[in-house]
């Protein structure tokens, strides 16, 4: 876990993206580009109906539109997301459809769409191997689908057990856990004890009576290691979940997940978004317009983990801030979407490196400047 | 089951003397000019929304009040759905926060009356603003969820992608256009 110093931190707009015609709802980074001098692709999807594929290119590095998806969703498409090979996009739309987009070189052409949905599919996610894929809606229900041969998609099961929409669904980043937040304030967990059955169950419900959420949850996500988890709420707070993965890795059985900390006071609109780096950094997006992030603080240690902000970026986006997600390859790199319709680049950045190379600094000011140096070298290598 | 009008005879309540904007205001045109508890009670006020809706959707069975007239769209202000004083606006912060008064503690057009307030604000405000609507706390029986739903704009878009929703919607503020 890397530790970072109060402020000296700031986020650095790089390029603000433009060309959907309502709110951006969701954004995916491609796993599989910016290395091996393949460049960076981001996913977008809207209101708007459309999906844009972004990529960073040309002599000016600037990010383009490559692509725009359309005239395959009716409605809003609500979510995105690119499985772990890189080669396929879900798409979930508010036409109750989930639609899989192939990359065939450099055309996406859409290869399944997935009915069963009752009404707005809310949000999907891959798993881990890219054998699975899961979907939520309205409908309150979550469904598992099996990636079969030739595009084929077959729904495994039907997870119900929440009371209202389904806001969110996410695999754990390394075991085949499926979590599921909702507008009836609870976070659910969904796990089939024998993975070749298909006998998924809800495993927990973590609700407002054990130290959850107290309004409609929002969104979540892991850290890299998938031991911890964060949720966002329309309650203006973020919560860190802890469970003993390791365990559970190790056959063990279920490994249930326990509140270590709220983070409260921070947030004073609800937060749509956030998003765990591979290094640590906990980027949040809210309906205040701004992005915030925090990190594990090293003070306090002994009542457990705690956490502080970093920054906040006011007036990051002129409306509401829908998604916030890093780059899984380089971890200084953030996009955002709005409901202003734009997408931004953003690099999180030490403002010391920014100072000049004053020749009147003196020796302990050098000391630490270099030290930050490091950290943001210490930073780079753990991918 | 529902036989009849939902709230069949509304108290109709006089519109109130607005007070007069000071000739101070219209000195610079080019200045930019606050927006202020005023402006958005008036935007929401001729919004002439509820009884045509409910009318158009609703067989009515029982006789009405002979001072009620089914084809006078009564405006909100009429059936002091919204108050001036339920409207809290600070421009600065861009934020309005509207409470609204549902005509009957079970009424269950409190859901559309809210959305047609937030679409009202949606199209008349500039982006920038917050908008909070809720019902008056104790006026509605299920106040939560109702304060919940309107302000869950993922549920309010999906509303609003639903082709009969948004006729109604548009037909309840129609008047207030053109």
């Amino acid at each position: 876990m890397e530790f970072f110093d109060d402020g000296d931190y700031e986020l650095r707009e790089i390029q603000k993206l433009e060309g959907h015609t309502d709110r951006v709802w969701c954004l995916s980074w491609n796993p599989k580009t910016g290395i091996n001098g393949v460049p960076p692709i981001i996913a977008s999807c809207s209101g708007d109906k459309t999906i844009r594929i972004w990529e960073q290119s040309g002599p000016s590095q600037s990010w383009r539109c490559k692509a725009v998806l359309e005239e395959t969703h009716a409605r809003t498409v609500r979510s995105c997301a690119w499985s772990l090979c890189g080669k396929f996009l879900a798409t979930g739309s508010f036409d109750a459809t989930t639609a899989i987009w192939e990359n065939v070189g450099g055309d996406y052409e859409c290869v399944s769409t997935l009915e069963g949905h009752e009404n707005e599919v809310k949000s999907v996610s891959w798993n881990e191997c890219g054998n699975m894929l899961a979907t939520c809606s309205r409908d309150k229900s979550v469904w598992i689908w099996e990636v079969l041969p030739g595009n084929e998609f077959e729904c495994v099961t039907v997870l119900q057990g929440h009371t209202q929409d389904v806001k969110m669904v996410q695999w754990h980043p390394r075991m085949d856990i499926v979590f599921s937040c909702s507008y009836d304030n609870t976070i659910k967990v969904w796990w089939s004890e024998d993975a070749e059955s298909e006998n998924w169950e809800c495993c927990q419900t973590i609700g407002e009576s054990n130290n959850g959420h107290s309004s409609t949850v929002w969104a979540l996500s892991f850290n890299v290691e998938g031991d911890k988890m964060v949720s966002c709420s329309d309650d203006l707070t973020l919560k860190i979940w802890e469970a003993n993965t390791l365990r559970m890795e190790s056959g063990d059985g279920y490994a249930p997940w326990s509140h270590i900390c709220t983070l409260s006071g921070y947030h004073d609109r609800t937060i749509f978004s956030v998003h765990w780096s591979r290094e640590g950094i906990i980027a949040s997006g809210a309906a205040d317009d701004a992005i915030r992030l925090f990190v594990e603080s090293k003070d306090d240690s002994i009542d457990g983990p705690s956490y502080k902000m970093l920054l906040k970026k006011e007036k990051a986006h002129d409306m509401d801030v829908n998604s916030v997600q890093w780059n899984p390859v380089d971890h200084h790199l953030l996009a955002s979407g709005s409901d202003d319709g734009t997408i931004k680049i953003w690099e999180l950045a030490s403002t010391s490196t920014e100072m000049p190379e004053a020749s009147t600094e003196s020796t302990e000011s050098t000391a630490s400047t270099e030290k930050k140096a490091l950290q943001k070298l210490g930073m780079t290598t753990l991918i | 089951m529902v036989s009849g009008l939902i709230n069949a005879n509304p108290v109709v309540y006089e519109k109130k003397e607005r007070r007069v904007r000071s000739a101070l205001d219209y000195v610079d045109e080019y200045a930019v000019e606050p927006i202020d508890q005023q402006e958005v009670f008036d935007i929401l006020s001729s919004s002439l929304i509820l009884m045509p809706f409910i009318l158009s959707c609703i067989k009515f069975e029982v006789p009405l009040s002979p001072c009620f007239d089914p084809e006078h769209p009564y405006s909100l202000e009429e059936l002091k759905v919204i108050t001036e004083d339920a409207i809290e606006v600070n421009d600065e912060c861009s934020y309005v926060r509207v409470t609204f008064t549902p005509t009957v503690e079970h009424c269950s057009m409190a859901t559309v009356i809210g959305l047609c307030l937030r679409v009202k604000l949606m199209r008349s405000l500039p982006s920038r603003y917050k908008v909070d609507i809720r019902v008056a706390p104790g006026t509605h029986a299920t106040e939560a969820a109702v304060n919940k739903q309107l302000n869950d704009k993922e549920r309010v878009a999906a509303a609003l992608e639903n082709p009969n929703l948004v006729d109604m919607v548009d037909e309840c503020l129609a008047p207030t256009y053109g």
